[in-house]
């Protein structure tokens, strides 16, 4: 694919570390939003190049990882109903609800396919008029507006045997949180580069202003992540706290005018829980009261839902980086991804997955 | 019947929590080897052997055999370059060049969904037979059975083989030492992404092909240059990292690669980039890894460059006496990361 | 590569380097044939802006040139 080598290079990736050393005088800790970034940054092991003094702090990027228990207990009662094809992307199956996942429910018989677009999860419907299709819509900003089209598709067609369930979150909001968050120790942000191409960077300078931090739109191959730290480190060194954009050739001002115009009218701004996090407000998007009809949760009554998280998983300090993977006591050992206590360890933006199938060598005994 | 205690197991093991079968255990990953270690071969007790290489060898009457068994399972059953037939017969041809044997003899047993259509049981059955005579083996007894249409769809086909072993060679994945050259016959992921490109709700179109090929006369090419092959793979499900992890965890060495040197095709590794999948975890069909002590290295690769099936053979890596177990890889960047088993079935993921 | 409409969306035939598939471009319509895109889902949701991008590389193989002696590579 076009410009996913050159943004590889080896050599220019060893000019940037060079410029980020020279720059960096004093130790400074800075949060990659998306877990995306967190997952090329483990892969590429970008962190281990990196000089001593920068942290990378994992953010909550991981829209897999922070969807409320609530959500995929809910998921997994609706994916339980007869004659319900239930739609998820890859990575939802295996993420534990309270005891189950979707794969296990999967196993007892029901129909849980696996798509890789809610085009697909539409196509069913069309093709199945006698089953409720039903789409798992989560994601940031970057996957809704796929979701919003689908729905609007949905009622253009006159497809009435589909149904989305949302669980929506937004990136602005989950960065204020983290700043107000007493334990705080994040100084900077690397913003989401593909949220910024859909959102366009408007929301992020009253952040910077308010927070007094510097926050740059970071891409997802080595030198994009690499030019983000580096400008991120010359603002630290300097005092300033900015929006900058090292994302430019897809990432413009005004982000995607139609997808924007498209999400203002399909989803309406709510309040949302992340799991491991808590309620943060206004954070999220549910369907809009014009499209409310296809929202799963209204068609489907799924009962009271009682939640259990383990009492082992820290998955909420990591996802709010105030504890790295490895040092939670259950990382390697009561939670593997075969045995996943939490989310972070199941999805593959997770910070926990990352950690364990990329670095588990440094940081764990190697068991059989 | 008997019950299986999950108490004296002393690992966290995922079947404790999920007592039934799932798909992950078909999947070639820690799943499946675990079912095999943690349930077969106990059951088995004193009757059972395994020296869990591609094939078992064994001694009868003054020959040595090898001895191999896979059932083929895939959906679609024809994808673009071959069939659940073509993968039938390379399959188990496959596992027992894998010990070094000429493979010989294969019995095939079908399971047939009632109501296939009986044009589509012709068209496996013609690739079987065709597969067969290219590889040099004969198709000898095999058996039919019908399920009716609620369970499983289509045709099912498992072989059986044997193969006969020269007194002197010793192949298997417990032989690597520290220092041997890791490498593998061409390039990766072809198969895996060919069906794939097929399934319901992931088609795209691509012009990738799987790669289902015999391997016993490149590895009948590399066993007569005399060099010193130690273990053979080939890597079908969970891809090289399965191979290569197996290889690690028996012998006891660890393996390092460099990312760099994988010859991965620019179709694999772009629908691979697609749907969030490792191409070293993806199924090849026609390929195979090769330990071999250093000193031999360069003849037998000149043997498989000189081979059609092996033309674009390649340096991946080394085993180290660092890390035994495990299989690590050296990024581009310089960086380090872990290759791990895969854990069950492979999900295609969101971004 | 084809544009085409379907069911009254802007959908291509987009080439991923060997991979073909099935995107929607309703959200970036005044993609031409030729064009590169960021696609998320089955969406394209962003064009790739090639001179940017190319600048972007141009700034990368200028840094640390001056403090040099010989350039690189």
């Amino acid at each position: 694919m076009k410009y996913l080598d050159e943004f590889s290079d080896p050599v220019l990736a060893r000019r940037l570390l060079d410029q980020i050393h020279a720059a960096t005088t004093k130790p400074w800790a800075m949060m990659e939003v998306c877990g995306g970034q967190t997952h090329s940054i483990i892969r590429h092991g970008i962190d281990q190049l990196l000089p001593e003094g920068i942290e990378l702090i994992h953010g909550p990027g991981c829209p897999v990882c922070v969807t409320p228990l609530e959500t995929i207990d809910k998921a997994l009662a609706i994916a339980a109903q007869p004659g319900v094809i239930f739609c998820s992307f890859g990575d939802m199956l295996r993420v534990p609800g309270s005891g189950r996942d979707l794969f296990t429910v999967k196993s007892a018989g029901a129909d849980v396919r696996v798509v890789y677009s809610p085009l697909d999860a539409l196509e069913l419907a069309r093709q199945h008029p006698d089953r409720e299709v039903v789409f798992f819509g989560i994601g940031f900003e970057t996957t809704a507006p796929a979701n919003a089209m689908t729905v609007h598709q949905a009622r253009r067609l006159g497809i009435r045997n589909f149904s989305l369930l949302v669980s929506h979150v937004l990136v602005p909001p989950a960065i204020a949180a983290i700043m107000e968050s007493p334990s705080c120790r994040v100084q900077a942000f690397l913003a989401a580069g593909h949220v910024c191409s859909v959102m366009g960077t408007a929301q992020y300078p009253a952040l910077a202003a308010k927070y007094r931090v510097p926050i740059v739109v970071t891409g997802f191959e080595p030198l994009d992540i690499l030019e983000g730290i580096r400008q991120t480190v010359v603002q630290l060194e300097a005092g300033r706290h900015e929006v900058t954009n090292a994302y430019p050739r897809v990432v413009p001002a005004e982000g995607n005018v139609p997808a924007r115009a498209m999400l203002e009218d399909v989803f309406e701004v709510a309040d949302r829980t992340w799991r491991g996090i808590g309620t943060i407000p206004a954070s999220g998007w549910r369907l809009s009261a014009r499209y409310r009809e296809f929202d799963a949760e209204e068609r489907f009554a799924v009962g009271e839902i009682r939640t259990d998280e383990s009492p082992l998983c820290r998955a909420g300090e990591v996802l709010q980086g105030h504890i790295k993977p490895h040092e939670c006591a259950a990382f390697g050992k009561e939670c593997t991804p075969r045995n996943p206590l939490g989310a972070t360890m199941v999805s593959a933006e997770g910070a926990c997955a990352a950690y364990y199938a990329y670095r588990r060598l440094d940081l764990v005994e190697v068991g059989t | 019947m008997t019950t299986v205690d999950f108490s004296a197991w002393s690992c966290p093991v995922p079947l404790r929590d999920t007592p039934a079968v799932v798909m992950g255990h078909g999947g070639g990953g820690a799943m499946s080897a675990e079912l095999v270690e943690q349930l077969f071969l106990p059951a088995f007790g004193a009757a059972g052997a395994a020296e869990l290489g591609d094939s078992a060898v064994v001694e009868a009457g003054g020959a040595r055999l090898a001895f191999s068994t896979d059932s083929y399972v895939v959906k679609p059953m024809f994808f673009p370059g071959g069939s659940i037939g073509d993968l039938a017969v390379n399959g188990t041809v496959n596992d027992l060049a894998m010990s070094g044997a000429t493979p010989l003899f294969l019995s095939t047993a079908f399971i047939l969904q009632e109501g296939t259509d009986l044009a589509v049981v012709g068209r496996i059955a013609q690739a079987m037979g065709l597969a067969a005579a290219a590889a040099g083996v004969r198709l000898v007894t095999g058996d039919t059975k019908v399920v009716d249409s609620a369970s499983g769809d289509g045709v099912f086909v498992n072989t059986a083989g044997i193969g006969l072993l020269a007194p002197d060679v010793e192949i298997g994945p417990r032989r690597a030492r520290p220092g041997d050259v890791v490498l593998v016959s061409g390039d990766i992921g072809a198969h895996g992404i060919a069906v794939l490109s097929c399934r319901e709700g992931l088609t795209f179109g691509t012009s990738v092909l799987s790669d289902t090929a015999p391997l016993a006369g490149l590895v009948a090419a590399m066993l007569r240059t005399g060099g010193d092959v130690r273990a053979l793979r080939d890597p079908t499900r969970g891809g090289v990292a399965a191979s290569l992890n197996e290889i690690a965890r028996a012998s006891k060495v660890g393996v390092s690669l460099v990312e760099r040197d994988l010859p991965v095709p620019v179709a694999v590794r772009d629908a691979c980039s697609l749907l969030g999948l490792d191409p070293l975890q993806v199924a090849n069909e026609g390929k195979l890894v090769a330990v071999v002590a250093a000193e031999s290295a360069d003849e037998v690769l000149a043997a498989m460059r000189s081979h059609p099936l092996g033309a674009g053979a390649t340096v991946i890596g080394e085993c180290v006496a660092e890390h035994p177990g495990t299989v690590v890889a050296r990024t581009a960047l310089g960086g380090n990361r872990v290759i791990s088993l895969p854990i069950g079935e492979q999900l295609p993921r969101i971004c | 590569m084809s544009i085409a409409e379907r069911d009254g969306t802007l959908m291509a035939d987009v080439d991923f380097g060997g991979v073909r598939k099935d995107v929607c471009l309703q959200y970036v319509p005044d993609a031409a044939v030729g064009e590169y895109v960021v696609v998320h889902v089955g969406f394209a949701i962003q064009r790739l802006d090639e001179d940017s991008a190319k600048q972007t590389l141009a700034n990368f193989e200028q840094l640390g040139i001056l403090e040099e002696e010989f350039g690189a590579k």
